[in-house]
């Protein structure tokens, strides 16, 4: 018995001194932010608290139009990805039709290939509709997702089909049916989905940056990027600051809803 | 679709195609025919100005076989996949292990190592960015306690590849650890309690029952691992932008600078079909492995 507890001792320990080299980086990026300059590079514990690198980081960077723009691009992808992923899960789970595993079959080839990976003529396929430098340009490529798709049709599948038949012997046309049965139960599925959504947009930077050339377009990934790569004198607590900002919401949301994000990604990792 | 009359009408036999009508016109736009495309134009002269682009052949991929850059990008992505994917799914699966037991705090730990996966690859690298300036950065910092000199970390040949590859296992273990706490938890205690009271170590019930329930889900990973090896590469935007003289750069990102930067866009596709070939080589043992998890369970 002793044996296990010095055991389990060493392995909290062991956990611990982990859990705090995973934490260490952010909380001392957080504490540079939140204090003047001169401590960025000096440690001292009782330095006075600043909110002055915020405020310069917000003067410094048009982030409201930064923000607004990554709020515009998720919406309209995670939106339209529960949309149409929807309807596409229901036809390969409740529709037998020539070519289904075929066609299933190209649509799980996007899951390895992601729109980037072809950012080349991509990129031409947006100038072609002039969507270059747009927030469509940003979104079109993502509305739709095989993942999504793969996910809710694997919960679809196991809707019993006597819900299915009763709801039809009620009177209720195809999309009723998807609507009344089939979405109410993948509820956890959507929101698991959309979480791990949400974050993997809020945080997509390749395809932005190549679309995108001006403030008007640009997500807070990339204003980020062009934030920190403008010589700013090195100013550390400034663009820490900024780096807070940036991911301020998403982090915030984590925080907050821990257990759920945690949750989100392993169901939606496992299936 | 349930009842299958003889003459279904043909509105009938058109809602499946309908619903998938969206989906499919966006895939097919935005990823099978740019697949085709980009296979011809590597065939393919870039066009410049008023000269129209021209069917070269191989020229493409012989700039390809001639171009170090593209062997150096090819040989750090080795690395970069070799050296950050076995010490993330180690550390992985010692965090799922350590979270999934009882522990103090198990809350704060699992918030403490899944808070990366949730932060963006820019944010992740600036934060990182500070750490590694010489004489002010964290570890110069730590390292001059020691007595250690400054040492240009990002900046100097042996030590750039490496400092990259710790900012992605920092990113990526506590991903990973998610996917072993899944599988962690559909193991029944059952098989613990059976084990524990014929008088197993803790060792030997690792060994002998949870690593092998374990091996599918570690397949998983491991091919996401690879995927994403080949995949992420902002934080090098950041960090060292391929440099210094190409030490961090990566196949992606050598793809970037030839189509974005310099405007090489028939090379650009030869490089993209390699990358191609490489993620289809996964999606495959995906596949494959996939297959044989149907057996597992």
């Amino acid at each position: 018995m002793r044996r296990h507890a010095t055991r389990d001792r060493l392995a909290s320990a062991g956990a611990w001194a982990l859990g705090l080299a995973w934490l260490a980086p952010l909380l001392y990026a957080a504490w540079t932010a939140f204090h003047a300059a001169e401590y960025a590079t000096r440690f001292d514990l009782l330095a006075p608290m600043t909110l002055e690198n915020f405020a310069r980081a917000w003067a410094a960077a048009p982030f409201p139009r930064y923000f607004l723009n990554t709020v515009l691009i998720v919406a309209l992808i995670v939106g339209a990805q529960c949309i149409l992923c929807t309807l596409a899960a229901y036809a390969f789970a409740r529709y037998r039709f020539r070519g289904r595993d075929l066609v299933f079959g190209l649509v799980l080839l996007q899951l390895m290939i992601t729109p980037d990976i072809l950012a080349v003529v991509n990129y031409r396929t947006m100038r072609l509709i002039g969507a270059v430098d747009t927030i469509w340009g940003i979104a079109l490529p993502y509305l739709t997702s095989a993942f999504g798709i793969f996910l809710l049709r694997q919960t679809f599948l196991t809707v019993p089909k006597e819900l299915d038949e009763a709801a039809r012997i009620e009177g209720c046309g195809s999309l009723g049916v998807l609507w009344r049965v089939y979405v109410p139960a993948a509820r956890p599925i959507y929101l698991a989905y959309g979480l791990v959504q949400v974050s993997y947009h809020w945080n997509n930077f390749l395809w932005p940056l190549i679309i995108t050339n001006s403030v008007e377009t640009r997500p807070l990934t990339v204003g980020l990027s062009v934030f920190s790569s403008v010589d700013q004198g090195i100013d550390w607590s400034v663009i820490t600051a900024a780096t807070l900002i940036t991911s301020g919401p998403l982090l915030i949301a984590f925080l907050i809803f821990q257990r759920q994000f945690v949750q989100s990604f392993m169901r939606a990792g496992i299936r | 679709m349930s009842i299958p009359s003889p003459n279904r009408s043909l509105a009938a036999r058109a809602e499946p195609w309908l619903l998938l009508l969206p989906s499919i016109a966006l895939f097919a736009t935005f990823t099978h025919i740019p697949i085709v495309r980009t296979a011809i134009d590597s065939f393919h002269s870039t066009p410049k100005g008023a000269r129209p682009s021209r069917f070269v052949g191989l020229a493409n991929y012989e700039d390809m076989a001639a171009d170090p850059i593209f062997w150096k990008a090819l040989i750090n992505n080795l690395v970069y996949a070799l050296g950050t994917i076995p010490l993330s799914i180690a550390l992985a699966l010692a965090m799922a292990l350590f979270v999934n037991g009882r522990i103090a705090g198990r809350g704060l730990l699992r918030m403490a190592y899944f808070t990366p996966t949730v932060l963006p690859m820019i944010a992740v690298a600036n934060i990182w960015l500070f750490f590694y300036t010489p004489h002010y950065g964290l570890l110069d910092q730590i390292a001059g306690l020691f007595g250690f000199g400054a040492t240009n970390w990002l900046g100097s040949q042996a030590t750039a590849l490496p400092a990259v590859m710790v900012v992605t296992v920092w990113k990526e273990a506590g991903f990973f650890m998610i996917f072993y706490l899944a599988a962690l938890q559909t193991i029944s205690p059952d098989l613990k309690e059976a084990a524990a009271i014929e008088g197993a170590s803790d060792l030997t019930v690792f060994r002998r029952i949870t690593w092998p329930l374990l091996m599918p889900v570690t397949l998983f990973i491991l091919v996401n691992a690879v995927i994403n090896a080949f995949r992420m590469v902002d934080h090098i935007f950041i960090l060292t932008g391929g440099g210094p003289d190409n030490a961090t750069n990566v196949l992606l990102f050598h793809l970037y600078q030839v189509g974005f930067k310099f405007w090489d866009q028939g090379y650009a596709t030869a490089l993209t079909i390699v990358l191609l070939a490489i993620l289809s080589l996964m999606a495959l043992v995906q596949f494959v492995a996939a297959g044989r998890r149907v057996h597992y369970q």
